[in-house]
């Protein structure tokens, strides 16, 4: 009973942080119960009533394995984790046409279609970054379903807009004829909800939903990147934070579904000194718990995709879901704090999305950024000369970094081109980042730290 | 007893120069350097006195224990001959050797070679010839390349164990010419060893002639004592070194190493080591043609051989290629740039110097970090090594083939010496860089440890190209290495004569 009065007092307190309004229209009601046996909590879709698991299983992280000289997804790990996924009561599949280098539909159609089509949503995208013509967008658009093997997408999402504004968006969805295409397909039930993925700043996002706001498109849902960081931390400048784009969309009672709520893994392991302080006040708790917990808390979400690698993460999260334990005031609080002390890391903020690679010039950005930042949250990062371990840090971090990055795709080849700077939903700006680990690096090698 | 103690400081001594040449981590040059400064070639060619006195020195009192105990390649053949002289016991055969003469005319003739090609400077034949140099050859090609895949097996083991202790490195074909040189020298050594011990050292060897000069008046020495010898001959049977005739009750001190091998052999107490100064040595018998020492070719195994050898290379090749993954755009490997001077490596104070000094020994290619270092190719100055950047770069903070070098070819120099030495400069091909094609690159100017090189506008395109200040340029290849132009570089480095700037 108490947990309940929870859930009403943190949507009171996101309510407050979005608008007033927010009380007189229906939300995404709350199903289900955290307490006895392991039950998935669902949220209720206020407009056409879908019962999505509050967990959605996205599908970008899927392992690889090599074959035939080939990365290609490990088809049996997927089928294992979606089948338990389903079993456990997750009905919420995300995927692209761009992710893991195209594979990730054909991989998700393979595994979902053991399963009866009405036991899960799907969620797919038109990720025409690259050729943008109708003939090529439309394609895309077929492709999806025959990968896929349905004739129906649940939720259907234009990837990743908001960069480069109200102009990016008429150039891939609007001079094309896409949008026009898009809602008479929906029209015919061949997409069930329409909406977009969003990486920008606020004016940007304001001028897609100035769109619904004036009639031009009514958007079903939307996906928004959101987690404890990005909640007051995602730059403000690069990038809106996720309060205010929380409080836009719970306004116009728009259903959420939220990206990156891990940052990419980087909530699953984060800087010792939080980790320690997470442990004190749940011990038996998963670091990546927290992060969950904090996306579910607020009433407006739906759906909160993780991109789970392999049965571990994916149990996991059953277990935070299944005894779904919303946060209370004072620990969002709490996490607030714990995102303000993060934020003194000089962590780069990748979530290993790969949206830039291949890089041109061969570097492995995602992957650089990468071992930086586990290095750094894990302590293998020296800062001075003087520090005690410095020569153990010193080799351990240029013995990883060599491990992890073929010398050939390591940060000192980037030439500065800049062509990935458009391709990232961070707005990273990449080569500086990756001249400062070179820096890191050169001041480790050549001791002048 | 005298036999215990050789063997087991040759023991330490060829244990010891071998994993200098094995190890790549540069965590045993400070504690085993002095063993490649010892050796007589080296020493020589470093002019480094107090070495060549003391070997001479040492030479004089106690005979070519050197031979014995401090050359590796001698230390080696021992090795060899044992395993055959094991062999044959167990078939009961008790007399693997048996007198035979000097080859005075083999052995004078490639002294006053190889003494000719040091004065002139045939580095390739004396590198050829000489034993350190052979040594290093065959364990820096040969051996290194399995210490090191093991060493990689090791560091896949630490990795999964997330441990630092273990890092691995990468193997590859430095250059062909050499390795089939090593794989020659190795199989003509063994086979050598395997049929008549010490016939290298005592025909070939340049050194082994060298301190044969003193040692026929080394104060120090078997003895064969008339008066209890019962002429048996087990000790002309068991001198690997073929010098004792018991039909004259001679030992041939020029050939003698000093291993003490018939010491142990006699039963009767006949041969001592002891004080014999002064004592005349005995006369040389005549030289008679004995082609049975001769090395013998054996055409068919050393093509399979030299065959094998290729494909193990053919082989490390393929498997560096293998690492690519297909999400990352491919990457062409660089090639050698032509060069009209070779680059030496900083502390060695021109090119010619460096020729004159270096012996090949491959012990500044078996260390170097960065895979710079390689033999030549070129025939003037085969097997010595020369610097390319494909690989890596020569970095600032690195100064370990200066460390090590104990020929004096490179000087041992610090990290703020090495700024002063000007082994090359980049020079720029226009038609090459990217830049040329409006991408905004700078990648040499960003990486250039000295600050000599400069991005400036072409008027005509607007775009900006690199210049090099080549009062500022040290050669260190940081611009090559790191220039985004495959598979030949738009910025290469030409090497220079002189490193040293006359100030």
């Amino acid at each position: 009973m108490e947990r309940r009065n929870f859930i009403k007092i943190s949507g009171a307190g996101a309510l407050a942080m979005g608008a007033a309004a927010a009380g007189c229209v229906p939300k995404p009601k709350t199903v289900g119960t955290e307490e006895g046996p392991e039950q998935m909590i669902y949220r209720e879709n206020p407009v056409n009533g879908d019962k999505v698991s509050l967990i959605g299983f996205g599908c970008m992280r899927w392992p690889m394995v090599e074959k035939d000289g080939k990365r290609v997804i490990d088809q049996e790990a997927v089928n294992e984790m979606v089948d338990y996924a389903i079993e456990h009561g997750i009905n919420y599949f995300d995927t692209s046409p761009a992710y893991l280098m195209g594979q990730s539909e054909l991989a998700a159609g393979n595994a979902l279609s053991r399963h009866p089509r009405d036991k899960y949503f799907i969620a797919t995208k038109l990720s025409n970054f690259g050729d943008q013509s109708t003939e090529a967008s439309i394609k895309m658009y077929h492709d999806s379903f025959e990968q896929l093997r349905t004739d129906y997408f649940d939720y259907y999402l234009l990837h990743s807009i908001g960069r480069g504004g109200v102009a990016a968006f008429r150039q891939r969805y609007v001079d094309n004829g896409m949008i026009d295409f898009l809602l008479k397909e929906k029209e015919a039930g061949r997409i069930r909800n329409l909406g977009f993925s969003f990486h920008g700043k606020a004016e940007e996002f304001d001028a897609l939903i100035a769109l619904h706001d004036n009639g031009d498109i009514h958007w079903d849902f939307c996906q928004i990147e959101m987690n404890y960081v990005d909640w007051t931390h995602a730059d403000g400048v690069r990038n809106a934070n996720a309060e205010y784009l929380y409080a836009e969309l719970e306004k116009r009672n728009i259903p959420i579904v939220i990206m990156e709520p891990l940052l990419g893994g980087r909530l699953a392991n984060v800087p010792d000194a939080i980790a320690k302080q997470m442990k004190e006040r749940e011990p038996d708790k998963s670091i990546a718990s927290w992060a969950f917990r904090f996306c579910g808390t607020f009433p407006g979400v739906m759906c909160a995709l993780s991109g789970m690698t392999n049965m571990d993460p994916l149990m996991d999260n059953i277990k935070t879901f299944g005894h779904f334990k919303p946060l209370t005031g004072e620990e969002l609080e709490f996490l607030e704090r714990m995102a303000t002390q993060m934020m003194e890391y000089p962590l780069v903020n990748c979530t290993d999305c790969k949206y830039c690679m291949p890089c041109p010039w061969g570097i492995d950005i995602p992957g650089i950024f990468k071992h930086y930042n586990t290095s750094v949250t894990e302590g293998r990062y020296a800062q001075t000369q003087q520090q005690k371990e410095y020569r153990k840090l010193k080799n351990a971090y240029l013995v990883s970094y060599d491990r992890a990055i073929p010398t050939l795709r390591q940060a000192d080849h980037c030439i500065g081109c800049g062509e990935c700077l458009s391709h990232c939903p961070q707005s990273i700006p990449i080569p500086t980042e990756l001249r400062r680990i070179n820096h890191y690096i050169e001041a480790l090698k050549q001791d002048t730290l | 007893m005298l036999k215990k103690i050789r063997v087991a400081l040759a023991v330490v001594f060829w244990l010891g120069i071998t994993l200098l040449f094995l190890d790549f981590t540069g965590a045993l040059h400070g504690w085993l350097g002095w063993m490649a400064k010892v050796q007589f070639l080296p020493a020589v060619l470093a002019l480094n006195v107090a070495v060549i006195i003391g070997l001479v020195l040492l030479t004089l009192l106690f005979g070519r224990v050197y031979c014995s105990v401090i050359c590796p390649l001698g230390v080696f053949q021992d090795g060899v001959a044992h395993l055959n002289v094991a062999r044959k016991r167990r078939k009961k055969d008790r007399k693997p050797y048996g007198y035979s003469p000097e080859m005075k005319w083999l052995r004078y003739g490639v002294w006053v070679l190889f003494v000719i090609a040091l004065i002139a400077g045939v580095q390739a034949l004396v590198a050829l010839l000489a034993p350190y140099s052979a040594w290093g050859r065959i364990v820096q090609n040969l051996f290194q390349p399995v210490y090191l895949w093991v060493n990689n097996l090791f560091a896949a083991l630490a990795e999964r164990a997330d441990s630092y202790a273990f890092y691995s490195k990468e193997v590859w074909l430095r250059s062909l010419p050499t390795f089939i040189v090593a794989a020659v020298t190795l199989v003509v050594v063994v086979v050598l060893a395997w049929k008549n011990g010490r016939t290298y050292c005592n025909t070939i060897c340049p050194v082994g002639t060298t301190l044969s000069f003193f040692s026929r008046f080394a104060m120090f020495r078997p003895v064969i004592d008339k008066a209890k010898c019962k002429d048996c001959k087990m000790c002309e049977h068991n001198c690997k070194a073929a010098c004792i005739d018991i039909a004259d009750h001679k030992i041939d001190y020029s050939r003698c190493v000093d291993c003490f091998n018939c010491i142990d052999t006699c039963k009767f107490g006949a041969l001592k080591y002891r004080y014999a100064w002064g004592k005349v040595h005995p006369k040389q018998s005549e030289v008679t043609a004995d082609s049975s020492a001769a090395p013998q070719n054996d055409s068919g195994r050393r093509a399979f051989l030299t065959g094998a050898a290729l494909a193990v290379g053919g082989a490390t090749l393929k498997a560096q290629e293998k690492k690519m993954d297909g999400g990352f755009a491919a990457i062409l490997d660089k090639e050698v740039p032509e060069r009209d001077v070779p680059i030496t490596p900083p502390g060695s104070e021109s090119v010619r110097d460096f020729y004159r000094r270096c012996t090949a020994c491959q012990l500044c290619v078996a260390e170097c970090p960065n895979n710079v270092l390689r033999p030549s190719t070129d025939l003037k100055h085969l097997m010595q090594p020369e610097m390319s950047y494909e690989r890596g770069y020569c970095r600032p903070e690195c100064t370990r083939c200066s460390e090590l070098c104990p020929a004096g070819a490179i000087r041992k120099i610090t990290k703020e010496e090495k700024t002063q030495y000007h082994i090359g400069t980049a020079r720029v091909n226009r038609t090459l860089c990217v830049a040329e094609e409006g991408v905004e690159c700078g990648n040499c100017a960003r990486h250039c440890p000295s600050g000599a090189i400069q991005m400036v506008e072409d008027e005509a395109t607007g775009f900006k190209h690199p210049v090099v200040n080549e009062a500022l340029c040290i050669g260190c290849g940081a611009c090559e290495n790191l220039c985004p132009s495959r598979p030949i570089s738009a910025i290469t480095v030409n090497g220079r004569h002189q490193h040293l700037n006359e100030e």
